[in-house]
């Protein structure tokens, strides 16, 4: 690949290769987006869609995000936006994993949603969207809920795992999940004005905490519903501890839950 | 005895964020949860002075007890 390596090298511009010219080299070697972004950051450039990250995120870091795969459970109202977020903060597998259809009641929030796409499997429309955002993004899409059956192969190999589901039962069976393979879970959850997230790594027994006097049933967010900004937040502070997690830098939320109020707005932590 | 109770979230629609109540000795969480109409199945963190704690545990006079209900929408 010195062919390759000589190419980009040429047509940067300073250290930052543009979109254009990744493209160009893709065509002319024969090569895949993501081939080609990993020889970018092989040849010490930063591919240019990220220079707006470089002042927090080194290009070293940003190649680390890109050898990165976090599984995002879940694409609905959380799912919808840390898909995006992942998407283009540049995290270089994403898997997607949910087992349903986009309904007009997801339109209020859901950031995948669309009037044309009701009916169509939200993973399907997920994986098209990052296509869309972020091609040199490798995406896999399952059609599934994740569980004690399928779970230890669709978790395999993760960096990280992200909950976005819309109940405890799920979420506590994918804390166990994620202990047993020893992979950090950033969990988050949400209800109307309100919402919480929280970082598990192997061997702590925090969402438990968490859930302790739960009764087996729906929280508040039976009664209240979801807004669009409530999961827009809880996302973007879950993404923010993926980031954390990937790169192994800032304080995590680990051992303690945020939680918000955006009706007060008021921010509370809690031990765990 | 006074027990400050702290509501968090849906829990302070018509009640309150804050109170200093007065409670008997021996009075346990689950009294106060009852007292303040909080359904059990809504219950969320139940607090003492920052510790987690079960609906069974006794308040002591000048404790604080915290008050969140369940969250599990995505």
């Amino acid at each position: 690949m010195a062919g390759l390596e000589q190419y980009l090298k040429t047509n940067a511009a300073g250290d930052l290769l543009a979109w254009g010219k990744q493209v160009e080299a893709a065509e002319c070697f024969g090569l895949s987006l993501a081939a080609v972004e990993e020889a970018i950051f092989a040849a010490g450039l930063l591919p240019a869609r990220y220079q707006r990250n470089r002042q927090m995120i080194s290009t070293a870091q940003q190649q680390q995000l890109f050898r990165s795969k976090v599984v995002v459970i879940g694409a609905g109202g959380l799912g919808g936006y840390i898909l995006e977020q992942l998407a283009r903060l540049g995290v270089g597998q994403i898997v997607t994993i949910d087992d349903d259809v986009f309904e007009e009641n997801n339109l209020n929030r859901q950031l995948l949603s669309s009037p044309a796409d009701l009916g169509r499997v939200k993973v399907e429309v997920a994986a098209e969207r990052i296509a869309v955002i972020n091609p040199a993004v490798t995406v896999t899409p399952v059609r599934a809920l994740c569980g004690r059956d399928n779970g230890t192969a669709l978790l395999a190999g993760a960096d990280c795992v992200v909950d976005a589901v819309d109940n405890v039962t799920a979420r506590l069976e994918l804390a166990e999940l994620c202990g047993e393979l020893a992979i950090p879970l950033v969990h988050g959850a949400i209800a109307g004005w309100y919402g919480h997230v929280a970082t598990i790594l192997p061997g702590e027994r925090s969402l438990h905490t968490l859930y302790r006097h739960w009764q087996g049933g729906k929280g508040v967010e039976q009664q209240l519903g979801n807004p669009s900004f409530t999961p827009a937040t809880a996302a973007s502070l879950e993404v923010a501890e993926v980031c954390k997690l990937l790169l192994g830098q800032g304080r995590l939320l680990r051992g303690r839950q945020l939680t918000f109020n955006l009706f007060d707005m008021e921010v509370d932590e809690i031990p765990l | 005895m006074q027990i400050t109770v702290k509501l968090f979230a849906t829990f302070r629609t018509g009640r309150f964020d804050i109170e200093a109540r007065d409670y008997p000795e021996g009075t346990t969480v689950a009294a106060i949860v009852d007292d303040l109409g909080l359904p059990r199945e809504q219950l969320g963190i139940l607090m003492i002075n920052g510790r987690h704690v079960d609906l069974t545990r006794v308040l002591a006079a000048g404790e604080t007890l915290a008050i969140f209900p369940l969250v599990g929408g995505g």
